[in-house]
């Protein structure tokens, strides 16, 4: 029965590394991790950084948390780029069509109250991080994924995606966060300004706009990599 | 003020060495010797819950680093969904198996 998953294991047993390179492999990360814990010891004493620098510009970003303000505004290139590998991630996982059909398990009772029960919460908690993310910790991708694990819950509870939201918006929803960081981004060089440099009086309600896109769009990739087989191309 | 820094640094101590010995475990989960040493699955979904929980306690260190941010991300991603991804790979690599030595008899009962 389990034969396949089994040759995996006498492969392992089969390609095992003889003793002398164990020891040379054992002698080598000693010394490695010996020398970084060396390093780490005699280092200088804790310096600031460039937590200083951020403290001091804190006001022209439009937030008060200065994670959240170095994740947005102040190093908005990194997040972008995060989000793109993100999709382009997904992306690569859905071409992975395979033949498997999505095939559906009817959920014991315990799974499909408590998914009734806590799909509301989840949604509450997901948008109550998204909006305390700009004075506390918090913020786009933590609500993102509180959204992507209450998808999760709806699918393995059997909840039948493709009947109730249309090809097009969930495509549209995955792209979202990606897209709204962008043209953000590009507005900003109508007037003149750098890409992705938001002037500061709106820069709150710029950052709000696109952290609530990123959750929607964040939430939906990750449900979908628990998709292959319900939207899949050659239907 | 002195119990409490022992306190602490007892707690540091003892996240970092469970950390180590979590992450050993769960590398060493496969080949682990138990009474259905013949099932590969059995490990293989021992090493999951093993990784799942060295992610939990990941975020507590990060917790004990001050960074509540990342603590958050790492329970919810880390140890969340792609432990639940990781079981719904394991439960696939078993139903293609299945399928797999299916056909395999089918074969062989035909020629």
């Amino acid at each position: 029965m389990n034969q396949h998953l089994n040759n995996y294991s006498t492969f392992k047993k089969k390609n095992k590394f003889p003793g002398a390179v164990r020891i040379l492999l054992l002698v080598l990360l000693t010394l490695f991790f010996s020398s970084l814990v060396l390093v780490v010891y005699s280092m200088s004493l804790p310096t600031r950084g460039l937590s200083l620098l951020v403290t001091s510009k804190l006001d022209l970003s439009g937030v008060t948390n200065p994670v959240t303000a170095v994740l947005i505004n102040f190093r908005g290139y990194d997040t972008l780029l995060e989000m793109a590998v993100l999709l382009l991630a997904l992306v690569g996982i859905l071409s992975f069509n395979s033949d498997l059909e999505h095939h559906r398990v009817l959920p014991l009772s315990v799974l499909d109250i408590f998914t009734r029960l806590l799909v509301p919460i989840l949604i509450l908690i997901s948008g109550y991080l998204l909006w305390t993310g700009s004075y506390s910790p918090g913020g786009a991708f933590q609500a993102g994924a509180v959204l992507g694990a209450a998808g999760v819950l709806l699918l393995l509870s059997n909840w039948k995606v493709e009947q109730y939201v249309n090809r097009f918006f969930w495509k549209l929803a995955l792209v979202s966060g990606l897209a709204c960081f962008i043209l953000t981004g590009l507005a900003q060089m109508v007037w003149s300004r750098y890409f992705l440099e938001y002037v500061s009086v709106h820069a709150g309600e710029i950052i709000l706009l696109i952290e609530s896109m990123a959750t929607i769009s964040i939430g939906f990739i990750l449900t979908s990599l628990f998709l292959t087989g319900v939207f899949s191309v050659s239907k | 003020m002195e119990t409490i820094n022992i306190l602490n640094q007892g707690i540091d101590l003892l996240l970092a060495s469970s950390l180590l010995c979590l992450a050993w475990l769960t590398l060493k989960a496969d080949e682990s010797e138990t009474e259905l040493h013949h099932l590969t699955y059995i490990k293989l979904y021992r090493a999951i819950i093993l990784f799942i929980s060295f992610g939990f306690l990941m975020s507590l260190v990060w917790i004990r680093l001050d960074a509540p941010d990342i603590a958050m991300a790492e329970a919810a991603i880390g140890a969340g969904l792609t432990g639940a991804l990781l079981l719904s790979a394991l439960s696939r690599l078993r139903f293609l198996s299945r399928r797999i030595s299916r056909t395999e008899n089918n074969n062989e009962s035909a020629s």
